[in-house]
C-alpha cells in the first residue's frame, strides 16, 4: 500500500478555504517556521480512500481469532461502548469530583466509582479498592509502593527485597526496582510452579513482599500459595497478587482468601474492556487489611447525603489524576453489571475449559511445556520442531498467513521456542477447531516443506520484519 | 577459544583462562536462545565483581537477560566491539563475541564451575 506521503501531488488539496480576513499579527521570527511542513497534498477522496483501505487492514478481536498468552484477548462487549458513550459520563468534566459544590452535579460517576471499586475488592477477597492506576503495571507500581509505606510506617528499614519466580511477566521484577527495592528471583521446578524451598530459603528478615501470579505465567496454579502466605507474613513480608491471570479463577476463587494482600486486576483483561492499540487500560488494585490505611486517595464514601470524597490521613498519595481511566472503568462497571456474580464464575470455567481443548489437540504435534492440565492458557514448546529448523517465530508468521493472530511467543523465558495459547471464554468451539487444524497443518510442513514455514507471512500487507534493525536503528521520523 | 577447554555455569556463561585473566562470554547455547541480539552493555574496568552478581546487560530481539559474574574478581578488560557489533555474539559466542575479562580472580571458585561435558548434559536434560 502507498503511503499518504507517495499519493501526494503539488497543489492538490482537500478543502479550499476563504481568504483570510484577518489581520496578520506580527510573531518573533525565532517562532516562525522558515520552511513549510512537508505534508501530503491529497484530495478529501484520497484521505478517505488511504484511512479506510488502512482501518480494512486492521487485525483485532472483532476481525479475527486473538490467542495471545497471557494477554486475555476476549470479545469486548458492545454494550459496554455504548454505555461508556453515555453523554453523562462520556462529557463529564474530571474537575467536577475536585470541590465540594460540585458533588451534587456528579452523584452518579461518584457511585460508579464506589460501586466498582466495591465490587472488584469482592471479586479479589480484599477490603477496599482503588481505580487509579492506568495499566496493569501501573498496578503493580502501586501495590509495590504501598507495601513500601506499610514497612515505613512500621520502620521495617531492614526490609529491602522482594521474591519473584523466574517466570513472572517482566513488570514484576521493574516495578519492585522502581519503588527501590532489591529484586531476587526464585526459580520454577520442572514442573513449572515456584520452588517453595528456594522460597522459603530466601524468605528471611529483609523480605518485604513477594510478588506471585497465580495461576502463573506458565497456566498453572500454583499449589502452595496458602503455605507461602503463612511463611511469608511470619516474617511480615507481604504477598502481591499479579492479576493478569484472574481470568482463570474469576468468580470461583479469591486471592484475598488465599492469603494476598494486595492485587492488580487488568480491566482490560478479565473485565473485557478494550486493550492494545484500543485501549488505555486499567491496573486497579485492591488491598486487604494490612494495607488499607495506605491506599491512594482520596476515596468516594457513601454517606447519609449520598457519595463524597474523603481523603486518606496515612495514604501512599495519588497514583493518577482523577480516578484513571474513568471511561475504562465504566465499560468494567457495565460488564459486571451485566454478567452477575454466576456468569462471572462461568467466564473462569469455560476460558480454562477452552484452553484445555486447544491443549489436547495440539500437544501431540506440539510437546507440552508441563505436565497435567492447564488453567487459561496452555504452554507448548516447538523444541522438535526447532530441532528441525522451524522456530516458534516461523510458526507464528505462518499462523498470520492463515488468518489469525499469533499466539504469544518467546515468553515465559523459562521455556524453550515457547508457544503460548490463550483463547479466553469468549471463542467458540469452532473457532478454536480452525485455529488447531492451522497448527496440526504447520506441523505438518516442518517436514513436508519447512522453506514455504520460512517464507510466511506471504498474504499480510508487509513481508517478514527485520526485528533486529527495528531494534537497533529505530526511526521515529517525527522526534527529528 | 576452544569451548572443550571452558568452563561453564548454569546461567550459561563461559569461562576461560588466558594469560593469567578469565575471559567470559555467553555459550552457543545461550545465544541461540536469545536469538539475533541487539544490545550489550558491559561492565565497567576496574568494577569489582562477586560471583553470582550481575555483570552485564544482553538483549535480542526476545528477551532482555542479565549475565552474572560466574565467579568473583575484578574487571580488567571489557570488548567494546561487542557493544557495536553484536551480532559478534551470535556469530562467535566462544570467540569475538566474548564480554570481559577478569583478574585476581578466584581460583576455588573456578575450579567449582562446570566442565564441558557436564554443561552439555545440563543443556540436554532442558
Ligand atoms: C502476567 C502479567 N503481569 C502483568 C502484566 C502487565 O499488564 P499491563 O500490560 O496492563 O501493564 C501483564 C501484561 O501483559 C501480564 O501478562
Amino acid at each position: 500500500m502507498e503511503l499518504i506521503f507517495e499519493k501526494s501531488r503539488a497543489g492538490r488539496r482537500a478543502v479550499s478555504l476563504e481568504p483570510l480576513d484577518v489581520p496578520e499579527a506580527p510573531l518573533s521570527t525565532e517562532f516562525c517556521r522558515t520552511a513549510a511542513l512537508p505534508l501530503p497534498e491529497v484530495g478529501e477522496l484520497d484521505v478517505v480512500r488511504h484511512f479506510t483501505l488502512l482501518s480494512r487492514l486492521n487485525f483485532g478481536v472483532d476481525s479475527h481469532f486473538y490467542p495471545l498468552g497471557s494477554c486475555t484477548m476476549k470479545y469486548n462487549p458492545k454494550v459496554s461502548e455504548l454505555v461508556a458513550a453515555l453523554p453523562g459520563f462520556a462529557a463529564l468534566h474530571p474537575h467536577l469530583s475536585t470541590a465540594k459544590v460540585y458533588e451534587p452535579v456528579c452523584q452518579g460517576a461518584l457511585e460508579l466509582v464506589f460501586e466498582t471499586e466495591r465490587m472488584l475488592a469482592e471479586i479479589g477477597g480484599m477490603k477496599a479498592g482503588c481505580l487509579q492506576p492506568m495499566a496493569g503495571a501501573h498496578g503493580e507500581l502501586a501495590g509495590v509502593l504501598l507495601i513500601a509505606a506499610y514497612h515505613r510506617d512500621k520502620g521495617n528499614t531492614h526490609k529491602r527485597t522482594i521474591l519473584i519466580p523466574d517466570s513472572a511477566h517482566g513488570t514484576n521484577p521493574a516495578t519492585a526496582a522502581m519503588a527501590g527495592f532489591e529484586v531476587r528471583e526464585i526459580p520454577s521446578t520442572a514442573a513449572g510452579t515456584m520452588d517453595f524451598d528456594k522460597l522459603v530459603e530466601a524468605l528471611d528478615d529483609t523480605v518485604a513482599g513477594v510478588m506471585m501470579t497465580c495461576p502463573n505465567t506458565h497456566g498453572l496454579f500454583e499449589p502452595k500459595v496458602h503455605e507461602v502466605a503463612e511463611r511469608a507474613h511470619a516474617v511480615d513480608a507481604l504477598l502481591y497478587y499479579d492479576g493478569a491471570n484472574l481470568n482463570a479463577i474469576v468468580g470461583k476463587c479469591r486471592p484475598g482468601d488465599l492469603g494476598f494482600d494486595v492485587m492488580h486486576f487488568n480491566l482490560h483483561k478479565t473485565f473485557a474492556t478494550p486493550h492494545g492499540m484500543g485501549g488505555p487500560g486499567s491496573g486497579a488494585i485492591a488491598v486487604g487489611e494490612r494495607l488499607l490505611p495506605y491506599l491512594p486517595g482520596p476515596k468516594v464514601v457513601k454517606g447519609p447525603d449520598g457519595y463524597t470524597l474523603e481523603a486518606i490521613p496515612k495514604s501512599m498519595g495519588r497514583m493518577a489524576a482523577f480516578f484513571g481511566n474513568f471511561l475504562i472503568a465504566v465499560r468494567a462497571y457495565a460488564f459486571l453489571r451485566h454478567y452477575g456474580g454466576d456468569g462471572l464464575a462461568s467466564v473462569g470455567e469455560n476460558a480454562v475449559l477452552n484452553a484445555n481443548y486447544m491443549f489436547a489437540r495440539l500437544r501431540g504435534a506440539y510437546q507440552a511445556a508441563f505436565e497435567g492440565n492447564c488453567m487459561h492458557e496452555c504452554v507448548l514448546s516447538a523444541s522438535r520442531q526447532a530441532d528441525k529448523g522451524v522456530h516458534a517465530l516461523d510458526i507464528a508468521k505462518a499462523l498470520l498467513d492463515r488468518g489469525f493472530h499469533a499466539p504469544t511467543i518467546y515468553f515465559p523465558m523459562t521455556v524453550r521456542e515457547c508457544l503460548m495459547i490463550e483463547p479466553t471464554e469468549t471463542e467458540s468451539k469452532e473457532t478454536m477447531d480452525f485455529f488447531c487444524d492451522a497448527m496440526l497443518e504447520i506441523a505438518r510442513l516442518v517436514d513436508e516443506d519447512p522453506n514455504a514455514l520460512h517464507a510466511a507471512p506471504v498474504t499480510m500487507p508487509v513481508s517478514r520484519l527485520d526485528e533486529v534493525r527495528a531494534a537497533k536503528n529505530l526511526n521515529c521520523a517525527c522526534l527529528t | 577459544m576452544n569451548p572443550e577447554s571452558l568452563r561453564y555455569t548454569m546461567d550459561h556463561e563461559w569461562v576461560g583462562e588466558q594469560n593469567g585473566l578469565c575471559v567470559v562470554g555467553i555459550t552457543d547455547y545461550a545465544q541461540e536462545q536469545l536469538g539475533d541480539v541487539t544490545y550489550v552493555e558491559l561492565p565497567k574496568i576496574g568494577q569489582r565483581l562477586k560471583r553470582g552478581e550481575e555483570a552485564a546487560v544482553v538483549e535480542s530481539v526476545k528477551a532482555a537477560s542479565d549475565v552474572y559474574a560466574p565467579l568473583s574478581g575484578e574487571v580488567a578488560e571489557i570488548n567494546e566491539q561487542v557493544e557495536n557489533e553484536t551480532d559478534l555474539v551470535n556469530r562467535d559466542p566462544y570467540g569475538r563475541g566474548w564480554f570481559f575479562k577478569l583478574k585476581k580472580y578466584d581460583a576455588v571458585e573456578y575450579a567449582e564451575l562446570m566442565t564441558y561435558t557436564a554443561y552439555r548434559a545440563f543443556c540436554q536434560g532442558r
